[in-house]
């Protein structure tokens, strides 16, 4: 793929994401994305706080925000697949983000094959040394040939 | 021999704590998750809503509004479960302070098949709850009961108790 080609590809990727109406409503956006990882943050919005004496963000928008990431890393991979879902993701919650940080997830699809796509996901507040919680999951690969989903 | 309670006062207590439980976190209001009550029995529910689409072309509901979703419900149940005998036993009242909710450890999604644009409904079980740890498994469905479109099984670490 040319250098042209692959900043063509990364626009649309990073446009396909941001129009997802999930990740709208979490105000999401790409910030790196190509070769397979993506780059993703999440401001601290009051909305989404789990436990009202801390302040602190729910586990499930730490969910959302993996998941996405974890498709936009399987989306962006070289081979350029034609979609992708989530058939399992697993996330370990290795301490509460600090309230009012913004939240950075950063995926990587490191092994790709024609019909499933394996993703490694860490998401961090401004602490970027100790992770709030890391990911592992399987996606689908969409190939656009034959069935169509 | 002593009366039954009036059954208004069992349900007006039962739904009081189940407030307690839910009202107050944003994040369930956000995603406009309710439960119902059937006695013990909770059943998560997740109204349909745009905003929780993930992929607009099928249209499917986002993969982690699903995960968040079935969190929620294993979170409810297993605080619901933990705190009914005190409830039960008239030690927990209207004006008792919010109840302290487990701390997610770790959380495993399988994803059967994908959620379509309409209600969801999940159910918990506590499959082991010990005094620092527990195990919840969830089912969750749309249509049909039997045909689950997400199930997952959580790790949790229980809040301190007093006394």
């Amino acid at each position: 793929m040319s250098d042209e080609q692959q900043a063509r590809q990364q626009i649309l990727a990073r446009k396909f994401i941001e129009a997802i109406p999930h990740a709208q409503a979490l105000g999401m956006q790409v910030t790196e994305i190509g070769a397979g990882r993506a780059v993703i943050t999440m401001p601290y919005d009051v909305r989404l706080i789990g436990d009202p004496e801390t302040g602190v963000i729910h586990g499930g928008a730490v969910s959302a925000l993996m998941d996405t990431c974890g498709g936009a890393a399987v989306m962006s991979h070289p081979s350029a697949p034609m979609g992708t879902a989530t058939i399992d993701l697993r996330i370990d919650y290795m301490r509460a983000a600090k309230p009012g940080d913004m939240i950075t997830a950063i995926a990587e699809c490191y092994h790709m094959t024609r019909s499933v796509a394996f993703v490694r996901a860490t998401a961090m507040d401004a602490d970027m040394d100790r992770p709030v919680a890391a990911a592992t999951g399987a996606f689908t690969v969409e190939s656009g040939k034959g069935r169509q989903k | 021999m002593k009366r039954p309670e009036p059954v208004q006062i069992v349900k007006q207590r039962r739904d009081a704590m189940l407030q307690n439980l839910v009202a107050g976190v944003p994040y369930v209001q956000f995603l406009g998750i309710s439960f119902e009550r059937h006695g013990d029995e909770l059943t998560a529910v997740l109204p349909y809503n745009e905003r929780n689409i993930g992929n607009p072309m099928i249209p499917a509901l986002h993969g982690g509004v699903t995960a968040a979703f079935l969190e929620t419900a294993a979170i409810i149940e297993l605080s619901w479960a933990m705190t009914w005998e005190d409830m039960e036993a008239g030690k927990i009242t209207e004006d008792s302070p919010r109840i302290l909710l487990p701390k997610t450890i770790d959380f495993s999604v399988d994803y059967l098949r994908s959620g379509l644009p309409r209600d969801a409904y999940a159910r918990a079980r506590v499959n082991r709850s010990g005094r620092r740890y527990a195990s919840v498994h969830v089912e969750g469905w749309q249509d049909n009961r039997t045909r689950m479109f997400a199930q997952a099984t959580g790790h949790f670490l229980m809040p301190t108790r007093d006394g």
